[in-house]
């Protein structure tokens, strides 16, 4: 009954090494973590005794919070360590701070970093269970597996749907995750929005392309809209945010013309009356608050599966009574 | 290396005889039916609960709540044995257990552990006026003082083998088996 020691490896560092059953399975366990959360005493003792660190080298709100609701909640202790203020800033480098971290005897690390790979640089140079919370354009996998979680919730299955991510795909890791995420889960992906802020040969990762927004709207039975980095505009990548905003902007008057019933995802923080228009973002297509609820539950879950060390059969058998 | 050894311990209606009476302590315990909750653990304690409630409500003509008990997340043995791939759902009756004469339904009976982790899953729910313990099988072999209150049968188990429970949403049928490593006398 119990799942190998080696079900999803050491660390979590991104969606696409991982097969289909390995993110149902995440999926499916973290069903019944969303019920503790409802709770009264919303904590469970599963993961009492456990050290977990949060090293944020980039600013996070939402994902660092939601991490450390979801490592209270199953009862490890938490440290949060930002880079600004931290011995980061006088240049220690990534392997030193988690060594020094490892020596005050730490049991996992929750890291997101400006740079691509460096979660896995990390995983593969400290004993310690390493999950990405975000690396560079690379990927987030906590962030797909909740967009996961919150489609399969709404229309109660992922393979056969339609999914388009809206936006600036080019440096968005949340893109990267649900491609890699969806696509393993048997969904139609496809990607929308500027030519500058699609990556070149995105073709090559099994989606479709849509240079306007109404063909998306048209196309798909669920919008993951992506927040525009404001600081892409200054970067010429587009022209400017009201320009986006009149050309890819999810709008009223767009998905009102959709043939079919939508759902509207988006990763926040929004930038209203940019990507997304406030009347769809309240509206009731939108399940934005959903799946900032499904990410404490998919957070737990990837803590749980992860933490699990090594099964001794016999005593499993036993304690099964 | 060959097939265990399956013993039948009680057929289907040896356990149906068990519960009916173990029903009829429960209802005897507590004086009635006003007040009860009758809990299963997960994953066979949940069919034997509603077994029991079904028994209860043909004698009493009143039906107990019922809930579940999913304990995996208050084991302490997380790191021995591994992360479940699915939890049970843990649900508890609609008026909760505050107050309540909380009856604890499983289906064997061994280490304890179990019933140490479902009464520290129940006490972070509230407070239970009274807990009684009932199991199906208690089958020896405590590390724990845990005793329970009502029981259907009592057998002596060698640590290497063990006591199955089925039931018939789940196995297809409804015993108890016994087994044993092969070679095993």
């Amino acid at each position: 009954m119990s799942l190998p020691p080696t079900f999803l490896g050491k660390d979590l560092v991104a969606l696409e090494p991982l097969d289909a059953a390995q993110i149902r399975a995440i999926l499916d366990t973290a069903e019944p973590f969303k019920e503790i959360s409802e709770r009264a005493i919303k904590k469970v003792p599963v993961l009492r005794g456990k050290t977990i660190v949060n090293l944020f080298f980039e600013a996070s709100t939402r994902t660092r919070i939601s991490f450390e609701f979801a490592e209270k909640r199953l009862s490890a202790d938490t440290v949060n360590i930002a880079a600004q203020g931290s011995s980061v800033q006088k240049g220690e480098t990534l392997v030193d701070t988690a060594r020094n971290l490892e020596a005050m005897k730490i049991d996992m690390v929750v890291m997101r970093h400006g740079s691509s790979g460096a979660a896995q640089f990390l995983g593969e140079r400290i004993p310690s269970n390493v999950i990405n919370a975000g690396d560079g354009r690379h990927e987030h996998p906590t962030q797909g597996l909740l967009d996961m979680l919150t489609i399969r919730d709404h229309r109660g299955r992922i393979e056969g749907l339609r999914v388009c991510i809206v936006g600036d795909v080019l440096h968005s890791r949340v893109a990267r995750s649900n491609i890699w995420g969806l696509t393993k889960l048997g969904a139609e992906v496809a990607v929308c929005g500027p030519r500058s802020l699609l990556p070149r040969g995105v073709e090559e990762l099994g989606v479709q392309v849509f240079t306007r927004v109404e063909q998306a709207i048209e196309w798909a039975d669920v919008l993951n809209v992506l927040r525009l980095q404001l600081e892409r505009m200054q970067a010429g990548f587009i022209p400017s945010l009201r320009e986006y905003n009149r050309i890819f902007g999810v709008t009223r008057a767009r998905i009102e013309r959709a043939p079919r019933e939508l759902l509207i995802l988006h990763p926040g923080p929004m930038n209203r009356g940019v990507e997304i228009d406030s009347d769809v973002a309240d509206g009731p297509y939108a399940v934005i608050l959903d799946q900032v609820t499904n990410g404490v539950a998919v957070r737990m879950a990837v803590l749980y599966l992860l933490a699990g060390g090594v099964p001794d059969k016999a005593e499993a058998a036993k304690r099964e009574s | 290396m060959p097939e265990p050894q399956r013993q039948l311990l009680m057929d289907e209606r040896a356990v149906e005889r068990a519960l009916a009476r173990m029903a009829r302590e429960i209802v005897e315990r507590n004086a009635g039916v006003a007040g009860l909750a009758i809990l299963g653990v997960q994953r066979r304690g949940v069919q034997l609960a509603d077994r029991i409630a079904a028994e209860i409500e043909r004698a009493e003509g009143a039906r107990p709540p019922v809930g579940t008990l999913d304990i995996t997340l208050y084991r302490d043995d997380l790191t021995a044995i591994g992360p479940r791939p699915v939890l049970g759902e843990t649900r508890l009756p609609q008026d909760g257990i505050e107050g309540r004469r909380v009856v604890i339904i499983d289906d064997v009976l061994y280490t304890g552990r179990t019933v140490r982790a479902a009464l520290d899953e129940l006490a972070d729910f509230g407070r239970p006026a009274r807990t009684f313990l009932c199991v199906l099988i208690d089958r020896g072999g405590r590390e724990l003082p845990i005793q329970p209150d009502i029981v259907g049968r009592v057998i002596d188990a060698a640590p290497d083998e063990r006591v199955e429970v089925l039931v018939p949403e789940l196995d297809g049928r409804l015993a108890v088996e016994l087994i044993r490593p092969s070679g095993a006398t």
